[in-house]
């Protein structure tokens, strides 16, 4: 659903605003990586713009931290409607590593509104362009939620095999001695 | 700039050709040793929790939701692929796959939940009783207490009751 009223509201070129809110630069190296003649994003229209005024798309890397949490909800702010968000790599994602240090305040969605993740740390250029085609609806999305289940025990309890009849009395054949 | 110079770097551009990958429209290749997501395999997990001890980002939850059964939550949000849980994973459940393309508008899709089943005592047959020597380590940090809230607490309990642990953190906000 989320993906038509993409396409219906973003049906030309998706200009990119670069935010990075207290990242280690791994996401932004990935990021221009992307934009590098090898997977060239900018032939589906993407193109890094330098003022959140003329995104579309903010493409958030890093948690969002104390520090900089007002100016990322600002440069939200300054974007025209309709706006998209992109969370790269595992720290806007989910904090990161450092998710449970005094400066670092969580996933960005804690303060801005994530509309799409792109999970890695950092996610390969392949990854992201996955994710711009995903929006785009070039491809499918490929992973889902799983729930698995244990039916049986995955040693056994008892060992069967192992016991042995000696002198009238069952007696277990690896039984370690105390 | 003079006509030479825009001519050398006709030239240049020329000698480079086409380089852009196909991609997405064809599969892409990962180096051999690239490592992706990991893959818990439910049928080898004995649910001894050392993932969930060992991960740096402290991505993989633990909750006994009664004393023959342990759930494994693997988050997937912050994971790093640093594939510390698949290196010690004494059963090698974990599989670090080479699947990248984990994009999604849903962060819970890249979540893996095991339900496990837990051991008893091969003499007597009947659980362990409490404090076991997991909870006497007193680990903060990958137990949970309500799987919905991703609450953490800093010892487990044998049941879980409704209202708040009393110094449990709040580190997820939903
Ligand atoms: S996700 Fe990893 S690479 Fe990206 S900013 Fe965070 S720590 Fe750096
Ligand atoms: S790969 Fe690393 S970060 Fe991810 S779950 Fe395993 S130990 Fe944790
Ligand atoms: S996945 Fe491996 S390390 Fe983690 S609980 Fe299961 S057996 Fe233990």
């Amino acid at each position: 659903m989320l993906k038509e009223l993409c396409r219906k509201m973003f049906p030309r070129s998706l200009w990119v605003y670069h935010a990075n809110s207290g990242g280690c630069n791994g996401c932004d190296i990935e990021v221009l990586n992307a934009l590098t003649p090898w997977y060239d994003a900018e032939r589906f229209g993407i193109k890094l713009v330098g003022s959140p005024r003329h995104a579309d798309v903010m493409l958030c890397q890093g948690p969002a931290m104390r520090a900089t949490e007002i100016a990322l909800r600002r440069a939200y702010d300054a974007m025209p409607s309709p706006k998209l968000v992109f969370a790269i790599g595992s720290c806007a994602g989910g904090g990161g590593i450092w998710h449970d240090t005094y400066s670092v305040l969580g996933p960005v969605e804690k303060v801005v509104p994530v509309d799409y993740y792109i999970p890695g740390c950092p996610p390969r250029p392949e990854a992201i362009v996955f994710g711009v085609a995903l929006v785009l609806g070039l491809v499918e999305k490929k992973v889902v939620d799983i729930h698995v289940k244990q039916d049986e025990f995955p040693i056994p309890r008892y060992h069967p095999e192992d016991l042995e009849e000696v002198d009238g009395t069952v007696k277990y054949t690896k039984s370690e001695v105390v | 700039m003079s006509l030479a110079a825009k001519i050398k770097e006709v030239l240049i551009c020329l000698r480079a050709g086409r380089v852009t990958l196909p991609y997405p429209f064809e599969p892409a290749t990962v180096p051999k040793a690239f490592r992706g997501r990991p893959i818990f395999d439910v049928e080898r997990c004995v649910g001894c929790a050392g993932c969930a001890n060992n991960c740096p980002a402290r991505e993989i939850l633990v909750e006994d939701v009664c004393q023959e059964v342990r759930i494994l939550k693997y988050l997937g949000r912050r994971c790093t692929y640093c594939g510390r849980c698949a290196d010690l994973c004494p059963e090698n459940a974990i599989t670090m796959s080479n699947e990248f393309e984990t994009a999604t508008d849903e962060i819970s899709d890249v979540g893996q939940t095991l339900e496990l089943f837990m051991g008893t005592c091969q003499r007597c047959g009947r659980c362990f009783t409490s404090p076991t020597p997991l909870e006497e380590l007193k680990l903060k940090g990958y137990r949970i207490d309500d799987l919905m809230n991703e609450r953490w607490v800093f010892r487990s309990k044998p049941f879980l009751n409704e209202e708040k642990t009393v110094d449990d953190i709040d580190i997820e906000l939903d």
